[in-house]
């Protein structure tokens, strides 16, 4: 069967690797190469890189650092953060990276996901919105940080970028980011029910138990997570850590019973 | 020595380092020259079908791969979009394939229906239905990574090597005599994919 993907999100700025509380306060935590290397030997499902500078720095990709990740990592990678252009997107697949992340630009160019989707292909494209819930069942985009509003409502965002033949929805919760107190299950219903393109969720893991619950509302689904995997809530200090095969087995065969 | 076949597309330097770590001899190759020598070859693949086959002709390396393939009979593995090449053709596109497995390459939908999400994405278990040293120590619990919307289809049961369960079995691993293909990225399956590239090199 297919699995639900457990992610880890690694935040870059100013190239070190940091960890943010609903979107704001940047916390450096480490090198991210070698995070890479331990999300290596711990076998993660995948693995996602952010550079939150990018955009809001109007900065291009740092393909140098790009060309590193992908020389490391031994799982599937998706990078984002300041991709503008199919040159852009182009060059990063050719580095070894599976997936690109477009997120601002996507909002600014509704014709740019289908413009790299016919560059690189659909299944390498993945829309990313970060959003906030501004009513019952009603969620907004946000870009930026969560710093800009776009005056998009997300469901409306999906399905543009479904029909532009993205080939995932990611949608990250500012208000739950780092804070740790379980996903926004209603968000996750929401997207599910919205396109039928493979998702990804993130913010607000604060346990495996959290990631059970994502799975037993959704399926297969991607949980991505950021501070779970690279923060150790007890000790508040920063320690990579990551589900080993048998736990994924575990939670997965408990939250989707055959 | 396992060539990597350079033409533009795929992760080769995934392949490459897998390699390294097995502390086995792989190289890549952008030119015929290069390729010629190859005892084994790699055929690496992402994006669209018609791109790569375009890309391949354009590469100069076409020739020597036939030669390689037909004539000398080197083992040879198709990885991702690298094995739907190795079909008749694809719905994907217009270009006729190698031809080299008796396949097409057909989209998801046919297979799934309209209930699942596409592409299918993500890991997924690898069931070998075939004897082969490809899947050596890999019978039993073995999960790839996936990532495709088209997917492979032979015309005869008996060239399939493995099968993966989306919507009901497809081919996720097929062969054709010295011809290989596998449908997932072994280059991005952890250890899984570690033992199916050392398999290779040792068939």
């Amino acid at each position: 069967m297919l699995r639900p993907r457990i992610t880890p999100c690694l935040l870059l700025r100013d190239e070190g690797l940091v960890k943010t509380v609903r979107f704001a306060d940047p916390k450096y935590v480490g090198d991210p190469v070698n995070a890479v290397r331990i999300f290596n030997e711990k076998e993660a499902d995948e693995l996602i890189v952010l550079d939150i500078g990018a955009s809001v720095a109007d900065a291009a990709p740092n393909v140098r650092l790009i060309a590193q990740f992908a020389v490391e990592c031994r799982m599937p990678l998706c990078y984002g953060g300041g991709i503008k252009t199919v040159e852009q997107a182009r060059e990063i697949i050719a580095l070894g990276v599976e997936k690109v992340a477009i997120s601002s630009a996507a909002i600014e160019n509704p014709r740019l996901v289908s413009a790299i989707a016919d560059a690189v292909g659909g299944q390498s494209v993945v829309a990313v919105f970060d959003t906030t819930r501004v009513g019952p069942g009603d969620y907004d985009v946000r870009t930026h940080n969560g710093t800009r509003r776009t005056g998009k409502r997300l469901v409306d965002a999906i399905r543009e970028a479904e029909s532009g033949g993205a080939g995932e929805i990611f949608v990250n919760a500012i208000n739950n980011d780092g804070v740790m107190g379980g996903y926004d299950l209603e968000l996750a219903r929401l997207v599910r029910s919205t396109t039928r393109l493979p998702i990804s969720l993130a913010g607000g893991a604060g346990s495996l138990a959290h990631i059970g619950e994502l799975i037993r509302a959704c399926g297969v689904i991607g949980a991505v997570s950021g501070s779970l995997f690279v923060f150790n809530r007890t000790r508040r200090a920063v320690v990579i850590n990551y589900a080993d095969q048998s736990q994924k087995d575990e939670l997965v065969r408990a939250a989707l019973p055959q | 020595m396992i060539t990597i076949v350079d033409y533009g597309l795929g992760n080769i330097r995934a392949f490459l380092n897998m390699y390294k770590r097995l502390n086995i001899d792989a190289k890549t190759a952008t030119t015929a020259a290069e390729l010629a020598s190859a005892t084994r070859v790699l055929l690496p693949g992402v994006g669209s079908f018609d791109d790569a086959m375009e890309r391949l002709g354009r590469s100069g390396m076409r020739d020597t791969l036939d030669e390689l393939a037909l004539r000398k009979r080197v083992p040879v593995l198709g990885v991702c979009v690298g094995m739907q090449m190795l079909a008749h053709g694809s719905d994907e596109g217009q270009l006729p394939g190698l031809g080299w497995i008796d396949a097409r390459v057909r989209a998801l939908e046919a297979h799934t229906g309209s209930t699942l999400p596409r592409p299918h994405m993500g890991w997924n278990d690898v069931r070998p239905v075939a004897a082969n040293r490809l899947f050596d120590q890999l019978d039993t619990g073995a999960r790839f990574y996936f990532l495709h919307s088209f997917y492979f289809v032979c015309q005869r049961d008996e060239d399939r090597l493995a099968v993966t369960d989306y919507g009901g079995d497809f081919a996720s691993a097929a062969h054709a005599g010295n011809i290989y293909g596998v449908q997932f990225h072994p280059e991005k399956s952890h250890h899984f994919g570690a033992r199916l590239l050392k398999n290779f090199a040792e068939l």
